[in-house]
């Protein structure tokens, strides 16, 4: 029977800005890396909140800090996070942070380390901490649309049975969900390079077109071309793909662009960590191939679950996002099962449709959304991984 | 229909896909091409690897591999029907 999407509603809660998480984190915030100690301090007095420490934030410039601040903010303001308590080691990039924040109308406090020390910044923020769990806790859920979530993609560890059974698996999902008014997103600039002419022709518009193709023409000659000494045959593919089968680049970004279905187009190609600004749709967004990395991106967009298509079995989480694997390799299922949430091996057996495994993951999908922990939440993996872009002064 | 060994994107393609762990070489596999359920049959000509190619024609070096439909590289060795096609007698066309 097929799916009833129009009267598909999921329990989650409605922001201030109003829209709807997934998760109701209270997240302890550094600004920078030195501030990561009194971070991971306050999340461990206080019970319930998550600290999310990184490698960055001093010393950038230009466009690199844009990028930083723009993903610390994106993270703070997704929607999958109740409140936030930010810490810096000076009060100015830690002002810019929160105020970023608070746009959203979520309730964010920030601190500063410098005449003050760990010791009592920790104190005031673990305070304020406290505050924000009793507040965050007893927000009630509600009944939400489906078409209301911001669902994202990037496969890893990919082989050829991503490109047969995963990969198409989450087209399919975007097919049925998009036409409703899902906000969908794929990325992976490098690893579209074989099949870019065809990523171009899947734009809605010329104008989406032509910001694509200026986006990968970029990547291609200041990063590819500028940095490589022989080809990139050693990264991409990966070795974990080419143990899967999978022998060059053109096959893997074929497989790759699965993942946007049959019918479904992109309305617009954003930067990395860029929020989508043209309504409902799928988009676009510039970002690593590098799994922790490109969800981070997505993360910080402000989309609030993650579908991982995997072959050979990456097991890539994220602090705040629930990211949902989907397999259909079966040495993968039978050797690493417990990082697996939608089972797909039954497209290769041809056992089980592209159109059933896509209605399993809209059901994974309503199931994360309404609180089931995914596989990589359960195995506590957060990994957060912030793009930088350029040395820092 | 019993469980195929190989599965084909399109009938444009001169490779498919192991699907199944420890396939011997000497197999009659079953080979379904997956854009219209359509089958064959293909004897494989090595042990090959589930997730890794075969070829469907006799490939020579210079040949374009065809994939999805689509050109994904091309060969650099040559492959009789039924042989393993992987980096060892294919590259891409791009690095």
């Amino acid at each position: 029977m097929a799916l009833d999407i129009s009267n598909t509603t999921v329990s989650a809660w409605r922001r201030e800005n109003g829209r709807v998480g997934v998760r109701n984190h209270v997240v302890i915030l550094p600004v920078d890396d030195i501030s990561n100690a009194a971070c991971e301090a306050v999340a461990n007095n206080v019970k319930g909140t998550l600290a999310i420490p990184h490698a960055y934030g001093r010393l950038q410039f230009g466009e690199d800090l844009d990028l930083h601040f723009r993903t610390i903010i994106g993270t703070g303001a997704n929607p999958n996070v109740a409140a936030v308590v930010v810490i810096g080691i000076e009060p100015e990039w830690t002002k810019v942070i929160v105020d970023g924040i608070a746009r959203t109308g979520k309730p964010v406090t920030g601190f500063s380390i410098e005449q003050k020390g760990d010791f009592e910044t920790i104190r005031q923020a673990s305070w304020q901490a406290k505050e924000y769990v009793h507040w965050a806790t007893e927000l009630q859920k509600e009944d939400c649309p489906i078409s209301e979530l911001w669902v994202s993609t990037k496969c890893g560890e990919s082989d050829t049975t991503t490109g047969l059974s995963s990969c198409p698996t989450v087209g399919n999902m975007y097919d049925k969900l998009l036409p409703h008014g899902l906000y969908g997103c794929f990325g992976e600039t490098s690893e579209i390079t074989g099949a870019e002419h065809i990523c171009e022709k899947r734009a809605a518009t010329p104008e989406a077109a032509a910001k694509f193709k200026k986006i990968w023409q970029a990547y291609s000659d200041d990063v590819i071309f500028a940095h490589q000494t022989d080809d990139l045959s050693d990264s991409q593919p990966t070795k974990g793909n080419i143990l899967g089968g999978l022998t060059t680049i053109e096959e893997k970004a074929l497989g790759n662009l699965e993942k946007i279905g049959k019918k479904s187009s992109y309305i617009d190609a954003m930067g990395p960590a860029e929020a989508p600004s043209k309504g409902p749709g799928l988009y676009f967004m510039d970002s690593s191939s590098a799994a922790a990395e490109c969800v981070t991106l997505m993360a910080a967009g402000g989309y609030v679950i993650h579908t991982f298509p995997t072959g050979q079995g990456n097991v890539v989480g994220n602090p705040i996002v629930p990211v949902i694997k989907i397999s259909g390799n079966p040495r993968t299922l039978r050797t690493m099962s417990e990082h697996i949430d939608v089972d797909v091996t039954g497209v290769l057996s041809r056992e089980q449709t592209i159109d059933e495994a896509g209605d399993a993951l809209i059901d994974m999908i309503v199931r994360t959304a309404n609180g089931r922990a995914t596989a990589a939440e359960a195995l506590g993996h957060r990994e957060f991984s912030m793009t930088k872009l350029y040395r820092s002064a | 229909m019993s469980n195929p060994q190989l599965l084909v994107h399109d009938h444009e393609d001169n490779v498919g896909v192991v699907v199944v762990e420890n396939l011997a070489a000497g197999t009659d596999m079953l080979c379904v091409v997956t854009a219209d359920n359509s089958d064959f049959r293909l004897t494989a000509k090595a042990d090959i690897q589930i997730g890794h190619k075969v070829a469907l024609k006799p490939l020579k070096a210079g040949d374009t591999v065809m994939k999805y439909g689509e050109d994904i590289g091309k060969m650099v060795g040559d492959a009789e029907v039924g042989a393993h096609v992987h980096t060892h007698n294919c590259k891409t066309k791009r690095w």
